[in-house]
């Protein structure tokens, strides 16, 4: 039972669009008819022999794409879909399958091992298909070369698919040592051995246990650096990714291999093609990454158990792997800043001088002077930048008592050389270099003797005139404006950059205006400038703020100005769209801080309102999330007279709630609900309905992205905190979905980013039952409350016998416990008498040496104490 | 399977301003809920204390007093985890043990015999003793054992170590010492330096850390015989790369203090706390009168023994990290014995023993024995129990140590195709 696929799928691939289209209605038919049927005729089309490879190979495709999808909740139901799916069926599809391993046509072959792979995917974790593995290792050895590299091809696929839990011991053996002599020199088929060794890439994350038996990590070890010293280049390139794989997987099983790794790595970083030479630079930037992990996490503090002690591989190799490094730097491409794709081996060999100087500090700085001095003023542009570059690298990670003296010296140099020197190249570096003096040496700001009263004037007047310069230029310029700002954030009334206030502005608008502001990201990066240069101004310049805004909101009108827009030109428009919102939101929060400026700004909320709902009518993604943003800092400023806006706005509150897609979207306008919310009060009312309904909604969604659950609830304590009792008519839903969310989260088990996960999903639900138990306070409908107490301070005492909350969690947990007690006075004295949490957990937390948990703790103490006395 | 992307951000600030305007839009958020809620707090706190005279609330007495944090906000944060020491050595309690425990360096037994012996490693005889943390600070001396408990308060020529030295006995200047204190002789051995003076030696290798001990002890006249402002003697060891005849001599050569086996260290090995397969012990019959494990009154069972720690699901591990899983207790004597997760029990290994599969530990025959006892701050390690079992079976001897730095040289053998079995 087949159906004829073929003609379709030729169709399909037509270049007549109506004929294509035809055929993708009626593939589309076949399978919603009968799926069984149609998947078979697929397998039985990727395994004949007789058929045109093209649709092969299509027929190969589809059947991946009936296993698969990237979306979360649509991958779900295909998984489920095969699962339930006629076994007669799925064994037809598995032999075709397994047979067009061994096709000599290799786009045959090729897609069939992927979709092997997916299979295997599925059912593997279903304990399903066990004999898969057997049968492709079975004769690996007595294959011809065409179905053995196919086989290494499907096993790597299969490592990248199924996570390494599912395969037992014993068939990881199989697989690795299936793999590792395919990649050893007794092969002699070299596409054979590279497809061991990407295979060998995909399966490390397998070789857990054999890493930790000496004698196979040795002989793994071996094999891989062998490979990558084979003649054919896309070898040595695989080989040296597994080595930065191993580097990150197995850091600590590396040290006796270390020595003979770096002569491999340096060699080819000295000698190689650039695609080798770029992953033997990123051996050594994964062990910086590996270490500057390790040095973090002991934080200076040894008695924090680390798993992974460090073996100061980058610290021993220093003397050898600077100069190394350093080399690289002169490799430099003509024109590589002005290509937004560029990656070559001077961009990597310095990236990884970074990570070296913030791997081992000061010892660095002695290994790289010599070379800037060398070749700083040198007539090679290439010597001037590369030493320009290593400077500029190693600015983060030595103390500032070892950099300052150097900084003092060369920045009235770097200050000229951006300006006169003939090269862009050297002014791009130079300017980036700048931006990293500001950012990491201005901790001391106020006290170093970098940056002067004198020398102030000179700097910004170097970088606004480098703001005309070539647009990546410009753009480093702004950058290092951006920090030189930064450094001046809580300065007190009184800040150096208050005389040059007006004419930075000035000049970052200009650049915004310039024609070629669309290249290197530089419009970009000048309201990104602009923004930070408003933050961190103080009250003397408050009155240019405020001229800020029509200027701003001029620009934003202008965009709105509807002629008809391509749809290149519509992205454009969208993205100034967001820029501008963004530049709006920060003057917003800026002028709403203080009261002052506050009541002089409000004369233009209600024209920026309208700019924003004018926004939201052009509809595109980033833009909602800019206005949702500003409009959450300006409902926060205008408070209880943001109703005025709620009838027009509360459409869009409602679609951005409802964009599940963009959950970075829908995750801010519950921010946003919560801002309004505490403008509004009780003035929300009117709205809860439509809100709460689509939050309960969205808590019920196996689509919305998790990370939105624990604002929801949070939003939840808001609402119930605005509107008080009135809060009745939502109290059994929100009390179930708390419920029910509070009861998976009392254990975790998992890695720390689940970990962190529930710990703000305590977080969430906690806030909610704060918000709910404040606002019921003090009504005659605290009653109602009586019956969730229980199951409350369980939620309290499962998370403290958990031991592993964080302190904020801690911190809302014990508030929650002060809010019942609060609120159920008497009623619950008993109850919190019998919890474990009014006992050590408040003791714990009473002695604790965050204040916040402290002062959450005396307040329960206090409210437990006036509860249990009555 | 293309070739992996590698590319890295360059000549980019780690952060977008948008990722920033975001972050920034959440504090706010977050602090206009805090501030809300606190509002409601504090209406409800004032009638509270007004209506109820509350007592100003009082922190439980906890299991641990600091009697003093003497200066500890002066100090720069490089001292921090020096600071943890001393002011850990002036804690009391339970907890300290386990803390305490925690901040030496623990030599793994040699199970097997280490790679590049002769170049990488330094071989000494172990004094026997009390092996304990000394620490010198605001002019007196405190030595603390492996479970926590202190040994010796007392004046010491250490620096900072005694109240005579008036202006060199400042705040910074303190030593923490790795020693075992002999009681025939009455000396703390000193086999590592953590600190010295206040310089911290945590992050230096072994090589740097012996040589320092070895010029540093003798200058500052702790080497001396006793007197009243010094009352114990404190003595290096000899210290011997791990060489032929480095070996020989710290396993024949005569030493003032009775040996207990050899201590193995890795030269580049920084002083890292807890287990470490960086420093090594090893013993015979010839060099420890302690090879084989007694029990409390000093006689050898005719069982080795064992503690190893309850988890929660019933399961038996031991105090390495991560532990390894010796078996399952029965729930039974659980329930009759009233055991609680976390406990050390105490095992006999049976005549099953223990079995091994490709160098795993695949089974072991416990008996259970009881609760081991109250001073214990944490299991057996896995090295420990298998070294016991080997030297009951077949123990690794001074021959083959010998042997294998023999054999290093002629090491260049060109492996084969290996199968692989986990």
């Amino acid at each position: 039972m087949a159906m004829e696929v073929t003609q379709v799928l030729l169709n399909a691939q037509s270049i007549d669009g109506a004929v294509r289209k035809n055929a993708e209605d009626s593939l589309k038919q076949f399978q919603e008819q009968n799926l069984p049927v149609f998947l078979v005729s697929l397998s039985g089309e990727l395994a004949n022999e007789e058929k045109p490879v093209e649709t092969r190979k299509l027929a190969g495709l589809v059947l991946k794409n009936a296993l698969d999808a990237k979306e979360q909740h649509r991958k779900f139901e295909l998984v489920q879909r095969w699962l339930s799916l006629d076994g007669n069926a799925k064994s037809q599809i598995k032999a075709c399958l397994l047979k067009t391993l061994t096709s000599p046509v290799s786009d045959a072959r090729s897609t069939a091992s992927q979709v092997i792979a997916k299979v295997a995917g599925i059912e593997l974790p279903h304990k399903q298909w066990p004999e898969l593995i057997g049968s492709l290792l079975s004769n690996v050895h007595q294959l011809p070369a065409q179905a053995k590299q196919a086989t290494l091809e499907t096993l790597g696929y299969l490592c990248e698919e199924v996570s390494p839990d599912v395969i037992d011991q014993d068939q990881v053996n199989k697989i690795l040592t299936a793999v590792v002599q395919g990649m050893s020199s007794s092969e002699g088929n070299t596409d054979v051995r590279l497809a061991a060794t990407r295979a060998l890439y995909n399966a490390l994350g397998f070789a857990q246990a054999n890493f930790s038996n000496d004698m196979e990590r040795d002989y793994i070890m071996r094999v891989v650096c062998e490979a990558t010293l084979f003649p054919e280049v896309r070898i040595r390139q695989a080989a040296f990714e597994c080595l930065v794989s191993i580097s990150s997987t197995y850091y600590e099983k590396l040290a006796p291999y270390i020595q003979d790794i770096f002569n491999i790595t340096a060699k080819a970083v000295r000698e190689d093609e650039e695609p080798v030479a770029l992953q033997a630079i990123e051996f050594w930037s994964s062990i910086c990454d590996e270490e500057i992990d390790i040095l973090e996490e002991y934080g200076g503090d040894f008695t924090g158990d680390s798993d992974i002690p460090c073996f100061y591989f980058i610290k021993q190799a220093l003397p050898a792997l600077v100069p190394m490094l350093l080399e690289t730097l002169l490799k430099q491409e003509e024109d590589q800043d002005q290509d937004e794709g560029a990656w070559n081996i001077a961009m990597a060999g310095g990236t990884c001088l970074g990570l070296v100087a913030r791997t081992v500090g000061d010892d660095i700085v002695p290994l790289v002077v010599p070379f800037i001095e060398e070749n700083i003023s040198k007539q090679d542009w290439r010597q001037r930048e590369a030493a320009t570059y290593a400077f500029g690298s190693i600015l983060e990670g030595p103390s500032p008592e070892k950099l300052i003296p150097l900084v003092n010296v060369a920045l009235t140099f770097m200050l000229s050389a951006l300006t006169k020197d003939p090269n862009s190249h050297v002014k791009d570096t130079t300017a980036w270099t700048l931006g990293r003096i500001f950012e990491f040496l201005r901790g001391s700001v106020v006290d170093s003797p970098i940056i002067s009263q004198a020398n102030c004037q000179q700097i910004i007047t170097v970088l606004l005139q480098s703001m005309k310069d070539t647009p990546n230029v410009a753009e480093k310029a702004c950058g290092a404006l951006y920090f030189l700002a930064q450094g001046y954030e809580e300065m007190g009334p009184s800040s150096p950059l208050t005389p040059f206030f007006q004419e930075i502005v000035q000049s970052l608008l200009t650049v915004t205006h310039r024609e070629d502001a669309g290249e290197s990201r530089l419009r970009t990066a000048a309201y990104e400038t602009l923004n930070e240069v408003v933050r961190c101004s103080t009250d003397e310049t408050a009155p240019l703020v405020l001229q800020l805004v029509p200027v701003i909101m001029m620009e934003l009108h202008n965009t709105l100005e509807g002629q008809k827009l391509s749809s290149d030109e519509r992205e454009k428009q969208s993205e100034l769209q967001g820029l501008l919102c963004g530049c709006l939101q920060v003057i917003i929060q800026k002028l709403g801080a203080s009261e002052p400026t506050k009541y002089v700004f409000m004369q233009y909320a209600d024209q920026i309102m309208g700019l924003f709902l004018r926004v939201f009518a052009c509809r595109s993604a980033t833009v909602h999330e800019e206005a949702m943003l500003a409009i959450g800092a300006l409902a926060y400023a205008t408070g209880a007279d943001f109703a005025k806006y709620m009838p027009e706005f509360y459409r869009y509150l409602e679609m951005g709630l409802q964009n599940f897609e963009e959950y970075q979207v829908c995750a801010v306008t519950v921010g946003v609900v919560g801002d309004i919310s505490r403008a509004l009060e009780e003035k929300i009312v009117p709205y809860c309905d439509g809100i709460m309904t689509q939050l309960l909604k969205n808590l019920s969604s196996n689509q919305l992205h998790r990370s939105v659950k624990p604002p929801i609830f949070s939003c939840f304590g808001d609402i119930a905190l605005a509107v008080g009792e009135y809060f009745e008519k939502y109290l059994m839903w929100a009390m179930s979905a708390l419920q029910s969310a509070a009861e998976l989260s009392t254990h975790i088990a998992g890695d720390d980013e689940l970990v962190e996960y529930t710990n703000s999903l305590r977080n969430g639900i906690l806030e909610a039952y704060s918000g709910i138990f404040q606002g019921f306070k003090n009504s005659p409908k605290t009653q109602l409350l009586i019956p969730y107490a229980p199951h409350i301070l369980q939620f309290l005492d499962g998370i403290y016998m958990e031991k592993d909350m964080d302190d904020v969690v801690m911190k809302t947990a014990i508030g929650v416990l002060g809010d019942l007690a609060d609120t159920l006075g008497s009623h619950a004295g008993s109850m919190i008498q019998q919890s474990v949490s009014s006992k050590d957990f408040l003791n714990e937390c009473l002695s604790s040496e965050d204040l916040m948990i402290k002062e959450s703790a005396e307040w329960a103490k206090l409210a437990i104490s006036r509860a249990i006395s009555v | 399977m293309a070739p992996h992307d590698i590319r890295r951000p360059f000549k980019r600030a780690a952060i977008s301003d948008q990722q920033k305007r975001r972050e920034l839009s959440l504090l706010r958020q977050a602090q206009n809920r805090r501030d809300a809620q606190q509002q409601a707090r504090c209406l409800a706190s004032s009638i509270l204390s007004l209506q109820s005279a509350a007592p100003e609330s009082q922190p439980e007495q906890s299991d641990i007093e600091l009697e003093t944090v003497p200066e500890a906000e002066q100090e720069s944060e490089a001292f921090s985890k020096d600071l943890d020491v001393r002011q850990a050595s002036k804690l009391r309690g339970p907890e300290v043990r386990k803390w305490f425990a925690r901040q030496l360096m623990l030599p793994e037994w040699m199970i097997d015999v280490p790679d590049r012996l002769a170049q990488d490693w330094y071989v000494f005889a172990r004094p026997a003793g009390k092996r304990c943390f000394v620490v010198s600070s605001n002019g007196t001396t405190v030595s603390r054992q492996r479970n926590g408990s202190i040994l010796h308060h007392f004046p010491s020529a250490l620096p900072a170590g005694a109240k005579i030295r008036d202006g060199s006995g400042s705040a910074q200047s303190y030593c923490i010492l790795d020693c075992i204190f002999h009681e025939l002789d009455q000396t703390y051995y000193v086999i590592d330096m953590v600190c010295w003076n206040g310089y911290s030696l945590y992050d230096c290798t072994a090589e740097f850390r012996f040589y320092w001990l070895n010029s540093k002890l003798e200058e500052s006249g702790a080497c001396n015989a006793p007197s009243h402002y010094h009352k114990f003697r404190f003595s290096a060891v000899p210290v011997y790369n791990c060489d032929q005849s480095g070996l020989h001599a710290a396993y024949t050569g005569v030493v003032p203090y009775a040996k207990d086996g050899l201590l193995f260290y890795n030269k580049h090995a920084l002083y890292q706390t807890g287990n470490t397969p960086l420093a090594l012990v090893w013993k015979d019959d010839n060099c420890s009168q302690f090879v084989i494990d007694t029990d409390g009154k000093g006689e050898i069972p005719s069982q080795q023994q064992v503690v190893l720690e309850l988890q929660d699901d019933r399961k038996l591990v031991t105090s390495d990290d991560p532990p390894v899983l010796f078996g399952c207790l029965d729930g039974d004597i659980i329930e009759k014995s009233g055991l609680h997760t976390g406990n050390l029990l105490r095992f006999a290994i049976g005549d099953g023993g223990l079995s091994f599969v490709d160098g795993k530990l695949e089974k072991a025959d416990l008996i259970y024995l009881g609760k081991s006892n109250r001073a214990r701050a944490f299991a057996d390690s896995y090295s420990k129990v298998l070294f016991q079992f080997m030297v009951r079976h077949s123990p690794l001897k001074i021959d083959d140590l010998l042997a294998s730095i023999n054999s290093a040289n002629d090491q260049e053998k060109t492996p084969s195709d290996i199968e692989m079995v986990g």
